[in-house]
């Protein structure tokens, strides 16, 4: 599993730490810290935060065993 | 006629794609996504496949994150064949043909150079080849740096207080090291943001504990007798022991092995039109080369017509897609690539982010929040719009003066803001380095002085 954050988006809501702890942490007031490929037990925590960023931020493979798990399919400045 | 050739390149054609990394990467996967069902050639000098830089300066240094483990998440399968390890020496224009390292050549019907920027290198080779001196770019340079942190230095020495060096600087007082740095301008950040912002991020870093040094510059680097770096000799006379340095200089971009293949690249990059196509030499737009991300040089409506050079993770997304995009497509098919720069940056703490080009501004405005507080909003202005803001722990606000800054917004903002202070009421000139003096690359290259100006020198280049 790998993932990572486009940190333009990220607004720092935080639901992504409080979803998945071990992979995502808040450092500071709204710095964002994560692992870019946490192990498999991760899973279905990591697919929990994929989903519940509301800016959609977080781009994943390897989470639901084929492509990615990701944000908007455009990004931003279209 | 054109499009039965545009329907065979899309069925078989032959696309290389020189550079490995996110834009490279995001380029391939857009080109199949969007149909293209030929032959895709990914070409990098690094023997990695595609991984993320930015964690390399923060959340690896911090140990958090294993720098061999950074690749990026594939949004799709890329079907590709994948040359790493191989660097790419050379190109025929006219043939269609790359030459590799290897004494390999790659034929291709469209061509997309990602081949990015490296870390400028400490001047005086046999002083940087000094053990304990560092680049940051690679994950290896990452995983050597890291290493030697773990391993209790006495004292950090970093040259240079662009965001690269500021982050190091940061991951080292996060872990109680000693850690100087050393700046040529008045500040850290003015490059990227000017005086008046540097000068907030200078307090925070002396508040932080960094022994931080403005107006001097490195004269040697001093190693001892078993060629173990000691000790950095600075412009002011003074010495400073330390036995880990990270030269932190900006960047160069990768186009020397272009010299003399027609393409109008050089240290500024590569030019391009708004479609990422490529301009020769003669500043003549070529029809099968495209660039993309930081080596890429192209127009912005927003920001008059400029050709911004950025270093941007996010730009070379959406340079890599708009690139992919237009290389399978036909005039009104196309796009422009009209991106909204934006970047961060997380240091002692806080979290820094900008959106537009905050260098294009003579002006500054503290919009809301306090500077001394460290959480605010700034605005940038010129020629009376709104061109840039920059956000301390303030990210929200962003895409508000993101829209303003689409909207050709009026410079000073004229409507009240919240959280606004008595103290910025008026926009302050915003102190950034004059353009035409040399000083180490910026993040955001502006080309926009008239030839009247005579600020620039054309030098062409001896083939």
């Amino acid at each position: 599993m790998r993932l990572v954050v486009d940190l333009n988006k990220c607004q720092g809501y935080a639901q992504c730490a409080f979803l998945a702890p071990d992979v995502f942490a808040m450092h500071g007031e709204e710095s964002l810290v994560y692992d870019p490929q946490p192990d498999h037990e991760q899973r279905e925590r990591l697919a929990r935060a994929v989903a519940a960023c509301p800016v959609q931020a977080i781009t994943a493979d390897g989470v639901d065993g084929h492509g990615a798990l990701r944000g908007p399919e455009a990004p931003d400045g279209r | 006629m054109a499009a039965e050739h545009l329907d065979r390149l899309r069925r078989e054609g032959r696309i290389t794609i020189v550079g490995a990394s996110l834009a490279g990467l995001r380029a391939a996967e857009t080109l199949r996504a969007e149909g293209f069902a030929g032959e895709l050639t990914l070409i990098g000098d690094e023997p990695y496949e595609p991984y993320d830089r930015p964690p390399l300066s923060k959340s690896v240094l911090l140990g958090r994150a294993d720098p061999h483990r950074t690749e990026l998440p594939r949004r799709r399968e890329t079907d590709a064949t994948w040359r790493l390890g191989v660097t790419a020496t050379g190109l025929d224009l006219t043939a269609g043909r790359v030459r590799l390292s290897d004494g390999d050549e790659v034929e291709y019907d469209r061509l997309l150079i990602a081949t990015g920027v490296r870390a400028r290198p400490w001047p005086k080779e046999s002083e940087a080849r000094l053990d304990g001196v560092f680049l940051l770019r690679t994950r290896d340079d990452a995983a050597g740096l890291y290493q030697r942190l773990r391993s209790g230095p006495r004292r950090v020495f970093v040259i240079g207080a662009g965001f690269a060096g500021c982050e190091v600087a940061s991951a080292c007082r996060e872990q109680g090291i000693q850690v100087t740095v050393a700046e040529r301008a008045g500040a850290p950040l003015v490059g990227a943001l000017g005086g008046v912002v540097g000068a907030v991020a200078a307090d925070l870093m002396r508040e932080h504990g960094v022994d931080l040094r403005t107006r001097v510059t490195v004269t040697a680097l001093e190693g001892d007798a078993t060629g173990r770096v000691r000790a950095v000799h600075l412009s002011d006379e003074s010495v400073v022991e330390a036995d880990v340095v990270v030269v932190s200089l900006g960047s160069q971009r990768n186009t020397e092995w272009l010299d003399g293949s027609g393409l109008g690249a050089g240290p500024r990059g590569i030019a391009c039109d708004a479609g990422c196509r490529a301009f020769d030499f003669r500043g003549i737009v070529t029809d099968d080369v495209f660039v993309a991300g930081d080596v890429a040089r192209s127009p912005h409506a927003l920001f008059e017509y400029q050709f911004l050079s950025l270093e941007h993770w996010g730009n070379a997304v959406a340079q890599a897609e708009t690139a992919a995009h237009n290389m399978i497509c036909d005039g009104a098919d196309r796009r422009p690539h009209l991106w909204m720069p934006a970047f961060w940056s997380s240091q002692f703490g806080v979290n820094i982010k900008s959106v537009g080009v905050p260098p294009m501004g003579e002006e500054l405005m503290i919009t809301q929040g306090s500077t001394a507080e460290r959480r605010f909003v700034g605005v940038y202005g010129h020629k009376g719009r709104v061109v840039a803001a920059v956000s301390f722990d303030n990210t929200r606000w962003l895409e508000f003066y993101q829209r303003a800054i689409e909207r050709g917004a009026p410079f000073p903002p004229e409507y009240p803001t919240m959280d606004r202070r008595a103290e910025n009421r008026h926009p302050v000139p915003a102190d950034f380095p004059d353009p035409s003096l040399p000083t180490h690359g910026p993040m955001v290259t502006l080309s926009g002085w008239s030839p009247a100006d005579t600020q620039l020198v054309f030098h062409p280049a001896r083939h």
